[in-house]
């Protein structure tokens, strides 16, 4: 039993916004939710390699290929911090590879969509990053001090990714008739995802209100879902672009965008696995993750040669 | 199957440059010394972010209990002679 007296104590560390650290005292369910969430933030990285590394080999100038193999580069590292976050809460890596793998564990949906064409690479830099970004730049304020730290790491290095997006739709939008077609398809296609990724709208969201009171999140869905669509909207009607929503509008009284019903039927179906993408996302992941065994078999048989080496010497 | 095995824990302290304190930026897994070296160099100096890298296995880390133990901090809230605001000094004295 988790005795009321240190529970108490653990809120009034988070009234004061003093951050948890893994060896402090945490109620379960805290440290439950967070291995779920840094975990799947950790899987959505990784995860989210695919979709571009897709169009590294078709890149269209070598400038966009270094670039976009750096953006990718980053989103390795980024899983990494994460899963080094999560795994201080007493849940090793493997298992979360493992979790991964059976289906146990969730990644963000937007990452089952394909990519279809070169704007699609544009489109999820702006977008797609562009709705990540809002998101961490808020989770910096979480009251979990790894989880904290791997997203202040991560929102510097990502400062560049949004940019490189909203450059390639600039680039495409001010281009030919047919470029300009295809980032307005780009943008047609990943406009409803990306403001999916902030997930369902507060009154149906399921772990919210305790995130929010344990401060691990520290906005709600909607909040960040209208931060993101506020400073988004003018960045696409400034390129000549137009959003797939008819009810997308200013709003002078309330200061926001409205915006147009959600296909929460859509979003549900991919997060049960069910999107375009699913089954060939996570088979890639579990067939590189298995051809690299060999590698990591070499690497520890190495690694006990020179111990034994080191010790008989 | 035969069990996955991801390495050994590092934790990574980076130095920004000559003369400031390595700070801890993270960690890692790597199976030994030298992967561990390539792989905090990939992972965190991409950005000119330090000069010097302290690579320490988290297992050889010993550390205190928690913030939560405060009793193992106690002994420096009683010795206040510590800090230099302590002392009295006369007026009119200067550079000390």
């Amino acid at each position: 039993m988790e005795d009321a007296k240190k529970l108490e104590a653990f809120q009034a560390k988070i009234d004061a916004d003093i951050k948890i650290e893994p060896k402090d005292w945490m109620p379960e369910k805290y440290r439950q939710t967070l291995i779920r969430q840094i975990s799947q933030h950790a899987h959505s990285e990784v995860i989210g390699m695919q979709p571009e590394g897709n169009w590294l080999t078709r890149a269209p100038s070598l400038r966009s290929k270094k670039i976009l193999m750096a953006k990718i580069q980053d989103e390795a590292g980024h899983g990494l911090y994460l899963y080094c976050a999560a795994e201080t809460l007493g849940v090793k890596r493997e298992q979360f590879l493992e979790w991964l793998h059976e289906g146990k564990a969730k990644y963000s949906s937007v990452f089952n969509y394909p990519t279809l064409t070169w704007a699609d690479i544009g489109a999820i830099g702006w977008l797609v990053d562009g709705a990540a970004i809002v998101n961490q730049v808020s989770l910096q304020g979480t009251s979990y001090g790894p989880y904290s730290r791997a997203m202040v790491k991560i929102c510097m290095e990502e400062s560049f990714h949004q940019r490189q997006g909203y450059e390639i739709m600039v680039t495409l939008a001010n281009g030919t008739v047919e470029q300009k077609e295809m980032a307005q398809d780009a943008l047609n296609r990943w406009w409803w995802p990306s403001i999916m990724m902030f997930g369902p709208h507060d009154a149906d969201s399921a772990h919210s209100n305790q995130s929010l009171k344990w401060k691990i999140k520290r906005e709600s869905n909607d909040e960040l879902r209208q931060k993101f669509i506020d400073k988004t909207v003018e960045q696409g009607e400034h390129i000549g672009l137009t959003f797939p929503d008819p009810n997308l509008k200013w709003n002078e009284s309330t200061g926001h965008y409205d915006y147009g019903e959600i296909n929460w039927d859509e979003f549900w179906n991919v997060v049960k696995g069910y999107g375009p993408g699913n089954k060939k996302r996570l088979a890639h992941h579990k067939e590189a993750h298995e051809s690299g065994s060999w590698v990591r078999k070499g690497a520890i048989a190495y690694a006990e040669k020179k111990r034994r080496i080191q010790k008989t010497a | 199957m035969e069990k996955d095995n991801q390495g050994i824990l590092w934790e990574v302290f980076i130095q920004v440059k000559a003369g400031r304190p390595f700070k801890h930026v993270g960690s890692l897994h790597a199976y030994d010394k030298e992967m561990a070296m390539q792989s905090a160099r990939d992972l965190f100096t991409r950005r000119n972010e330090g000069n010097g890298i302290w690579l320490v296995m988290a297992d050889d880390i010993v550390s205190s209990q928690s913030v939560d133990d405060e009793a193992f901090f106690d002994p420096s809230n009683d010795k206040v002679y510590r800090h230099p605001t302590f002392y009295k000094v006369p007026d009119g004295v200067k550079h000390i």
